[in-house]
């Protein structure tokens, strides 16, 4: 059932091998066939500027007022690449390594293969694009260090990196749209997959201007559309952030892989109050240079700077001496849950970590003092220098913190408590990014592939435009020489008039509730009942309690919410309605797939399954597969599995100590 | 930092569509936090008129990191507010104190028009980028990155161009509602790099072609754009742009 189509040959072979055996479609066939791109982040904009050049016809949408506001806009740390500029060791084969060892094991090792060696293209395509990397003083690009990793592969533009990259990206996309091949619908929603005989032939989308349905044709369809990390209420992602597109594409066919890996990142700012309506993610490059601690002591109220040296416990340095403050972020989470539960924690909820920069400012002061020769500098002197520095690194990261907080981290060490931030599962494809529905493929967050279990920093930014660049290009014609004889399919066609006919009812049904509780009620609850039960920590009682209480909920929601205003007008109530309706199926199908995963792995830690000191357990012999769930109806889920195997990264338990 | 909580009186445009008559509305709002941020101050009153069965106020949002360029609002006739350097999201309610009355209306400018309440159309900022905000260059032709060496201060530069984020406040603060901040940022970016060289004179010309032919006014160096800017985009970017586009237009021959 499952094929996921990996090419035969050994492992560094196999994407040559593809590139030069795959089918082509000429240029002449390539103007009559069109392709639809939902979503215009990294993944997206990558996509629809490389296949307009290719002469495709493109149709683009996302639902932000332009692409260029994109929830990749926020990235903040940078990119990798092996293109060891550094000569500290790096190679093809070390990123692919890290990143299947950093994935705990979960992934599949073709694809993230593929992905090392296109990373160093990725980064020649945006430098030649415009985008203005960091740079040393010899005019050369920069890099900096990122967590589980011993290495300096991360190339960054400030902490602005998604911004620079998906800013190039979009200059790209519209370029091409300059030039005719690329139609971009932005303010549009899409809200449902058309298929016909088995393949997908189309979307439904939503124009959010005026809530008229639209239905547009493609030969194939693109899901570029992101994470679903919004399930928790509370995360590091953009407001609109979502799973709808996903999960209509789940309720049509497609199986969703491995939906319970969900990464929580270590570094965010707290939650100050019950207003909080999203969290900050103060960037892990900052784990470059900060040192994380807490006081020895169990409910210590001094201020940081009245605690010495001695009293203070660097934890990650402690338990983890070989990769120190920079252990991937599970690792990183869960040490600093295990302090602030055991009453370490600090600041006013005492679920906080310092993260404390007095010593960098220090370090990088006198390195900047010796560069301009002063031999006698004060330590005020070296201390200003060091801030120079500092700010020039992470300065727009220190500005947030301080206008949020109202705090200023160059002088006082900044709170930080984990947030979730990421989700490497999503939509099953196989090595030509094609989900189970023909025809219809996931590109970026939306897909499930190259992460396992926990993904590496600064790799999401690298997956989107590996897969946008310079996988697509390829794996679509290879689809589409086999359709060239497919004309254009009206829209009047059946197909299109019931999906359209399914949107339009799913609307109607939802205003009509007129219930008595708002949309952010229902999707606070949720966000709560996740994060208590499939956030962190999971175990067998609380993921059973949670799909209990989430069936409730949604029962709730679809007989209580109350949406005002039409369906025919610009209505961000309604469009934040649909979104958690989603949700509310999909965080169910999240327990479900934590419940039947009874091993810990990368970011999904059941509690029942641990060594001795706390690590994550992974149980190879029983779940070294991809869960595959197909929808069958509501609450109603069928695992299939991937096996999953290693050839040239052998399972071991995942060490940075 | 102390904490405070206060009750405030909100005057808010509110427009049904773009052919609708606007018009202000007042509502108090109370037991707002100095934690809080300015859009979370707005999820609570929308929360409230919600529950009062009215409709709630449409704006633009998403990041709520000051880096999407999505949040635009006019407070107290400033473009994002009080704080300088700062997008309405990063504005936080310690701004404000018990009492205070705050006027919060869109952007206003013939080129950006007014979608619903405080969202407007910035559709045209797209359609300036795709004149020829770009390098001309497809997937796959690139070299070695290290192959082209950039002096690091016009590497610092360009970064410092590049960091707009397209929200328009430029054009909200400016009298004659000129877009000339946000193009120059672009062909700065640019210009200072050598990547962006080979298309220096139509580039120039182009977007500034498009830019007019949107509706936005001329510039006539007053600042106010760069004052509002929350990402300080310099004012000498646009006596760059100038340079540009003045050499440009000598010696371009079609
Ligand atoms: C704060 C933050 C910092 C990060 N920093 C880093 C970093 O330093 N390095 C790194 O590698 N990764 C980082 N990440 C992760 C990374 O940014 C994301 O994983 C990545 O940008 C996702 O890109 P994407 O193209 O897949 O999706 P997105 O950028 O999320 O784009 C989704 C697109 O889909 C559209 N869309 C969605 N649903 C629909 C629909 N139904 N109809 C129409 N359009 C739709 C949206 O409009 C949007 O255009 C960070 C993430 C966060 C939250
Ligand atoms: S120049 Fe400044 S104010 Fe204008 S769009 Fe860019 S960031 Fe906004
Ligand atoms: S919401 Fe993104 S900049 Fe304000």
């Amino acid at each position: 059932m499952l094929n996921s189509k990996i090419p035969a040959g050994s492992l560094d072979k196999k994407w040559e091998d593809y590139k030069g055996h795959c089918k082509l479609v000429n240029p002449a066939n390539k103007r009559n066939m069109e392709v639809i791109i939902v979503g215009t982040g990294l993944a997206g904009a990558s996509a629809a500027a490389s296949l307009g050049e290719l002469g495709y016809k493109v149709k683009a949408f996302c639902f932000q007022d332009s692409p260029r506001r994109a929830h990749s806009i926020a990235a903040q740390g940078g990119i990798n690449a092996a293109k060891n500029y550094q000569n500290d060791g790096d190679s093809v084969f070390r990123l692919f390594y890290d990143t299947v060892k950093g994935g705990d094991y979960r992934a599949r090792e073709a694809n993230v293969h593929r992905l090392a060696e296109v990373s160093g293209n990725i980064i020649d395509q945006c430098v030649a694009q415009g985008v203005p990397f960091a740079r040393e003083y010899g005019g050369l690009l920069s890099n900096r260090s990122f967590g589980g990793t011993q290495v300096q592969r991360t190339f960054y533009a400030a902490g602005q990196t998604g911004q620079q990259l998906l800013l190039g990206a979009y200059s790209a996309l519209e370029r091409q749209v300059a030039l005719g091949n690329v139609t971009m619908y932005s303010r549009h929603e899409m809200l449902e997959v058309v298929t016909i005989d088995g393949k997908a032939r189309g979307i439904i989308a939503r124009d959010l201007i005026t809530g008229k349905l639209e239905r547009h044709f493609g030969h194939a369809v693109l899901l570029c559309t992101g994470g679903y990390g919004n399930v928790f209420y509370l995360s590091t992602n953009a407001m609109g952030s979502n799973v709808t597109a996903a999960w209509k594409a789940t309720r049509k066919g497609a199986y969703f892989g491995n939906p319970c890996y969900t990464q929580i990142h270590p570094t965010c700012i707290p939650v100050s109050g019950d207003h909080q309506s999203k969290l900050t993610l103060m960037s892990e490059s900052l784990r470059n240079d900060g040192r994380i601690w807490v006081p020895k002591k169990q409910n210590d109220n001094r201020k940081p700077s009245d605690i010495p040296e001695e009293e203070r416990d660097y934890y990650l340095e402690r338990r983890y001496p070989a990769f120190g403050n920079l252990v991937p972020r599970d690792v990183a989470s869960r040490a600093a849950k295990e302090r602030c539960d055991a009453g370490y924690g600090v600041g006013s909820s005492r679920q906080a970590v310092y993260l404390d920069y007095a010593a960098a400012i220090e370090r990088y002061g006198k390195i900047e003092a010796n560069k301009r020769n002063l031999h006698n500098a004060s330590s005020a002197d070296i201390t200003k220098l060091g801030k120079e520095v500092v700010a020039e690194k992470y300065g727009n990261l220190f500005d947030m913190y301080a206008k949020i907080t109202g705090e200023n981290p160059y002088e006082v060490p900044m709170r930080i408590y984990p947030a979730v931030h990421y989700t490497m599962g999503g939509l099953w494809v196989d090595y030509e990014l094609m989900t189970s529905i023909t025809g219809l493929y996931a590109l970026g967050e939306a897909n499930f592939s190259d992460h396992g279990a926990n993904r590496l920093g600064a790799s999401a930014l690298m997956q989107g435009l590996a897969d946008g660049y310079f996988v697509i290009p390829y794996t679509l014609g290879n689809y589409l020489a086999d359709d060239i004889r497919t004309k254009a399919i009206p829209t009047d066609h059946p197909a299109f008039v019931e999906a359209e006919k399914h949107v339009q009812d799913t609307i109607n049904k939802m205003m009509s509730i007129k219930g008595t509780k708002s949309v952010d009620h229902f999707h606070k609850k949720l966000g709560k009942i996740m994060w208590d039960k499939c956030g962190m920590a999971r175990n067998e009682k609380g993921l059973k309690e949670a799909i209990v209480e989430i069936q409730q909920l949604r029962e709730e929601f679809w007989k209580d919410v109350r949406i005002p205003g039409d369906a025919n007008e610009y209505n961000p109530e309604l469009e934040k309605a649909g979104r958690v309706a989603d949700f509310l199926e999909l965080g169910e199908l999240m327990c479900v797939d934590a419940l039947n995963r009874r091993e810990s792995c990368g970011g999904h830690f059941r509690e029942e399954s641990q060594t001795e000191d706390g690590e994550a357990q992974r149980d190879d012999a029983n779940f070294a597969y991809v869960a595959a769930w197909e929808y069958k109806g509501p609450s109603q889920f069928e695992l299939h599995k991937e096996p999953l195997e290693f050839v040239e990264c052998k399972p071991t338990q995942r060490s940075y100590k | 930092m102390e904490h405070y909580n206060m009750n405030l009186t909100l005057k808010v445009w509110r427009q049904k569509n773009t052919d609708a008559q606007g018009h202000f509305e007042t509502y108090p709002v109370s037991g707002i936090s100095s934690e809080m941020s300015f859009l979370e101050m707005f999820d609570v009153l929308n929360e409230r008129l919600i529950n009062e069965g009215k409709e709630p106020i449409a704006f633009d949002h998403d990041c709520r990191e000051g880096i999407c360029g999505a949040c635009s609002m006019h407070i107290n006739g400033r473009a994002h507010g009080p704080w300088a350097g700062t997008t309405t999201c990063q504005l936080h309610m310690r701004a404000f104190k018990d009492g205070d009355t705050v006027t919060v209306e869109p952007w206003r400018a013939g080129s950006f028009p007014v979608v619903k309440d405080l969202t407007v159309d910035r559709g045209a900022f797209d359609r300036i980028i795709a004149a020829g905000g770009y390098v001309s260059v497809n997937t796959g032709n690139a070299q070695d990155a290290n192959n082209i060496l950039v002096a690091k201060d016009k590497a610092d530069a360009a970064f410092a161009a590049a960091a707009c984020i397209g929200c328009g406040a430029c054009v909200a603060a400016c009298k004659n509602s000129s877009a000339m901040l946000f193009v120059s940022a672009k062909v700065s970016q640019l210009a200072l790099l050598p990547q962006g060289h080979p298309e220096k004179k139509t580039r120039a010309l182009n977007m500034i072609a498009q830019m007019d032919s949107e509706g936005f006014g001329s510039c006539t160096n007053t600042g106010a754009c760069e004052a509002e800017c929350p990402k300080e985009i310099s004012l000498t970017n646009i006596a760059r742009l100038n340079r540009e586009y003045i050499v440009a237009g000598f010696s371009y021959e079609k």
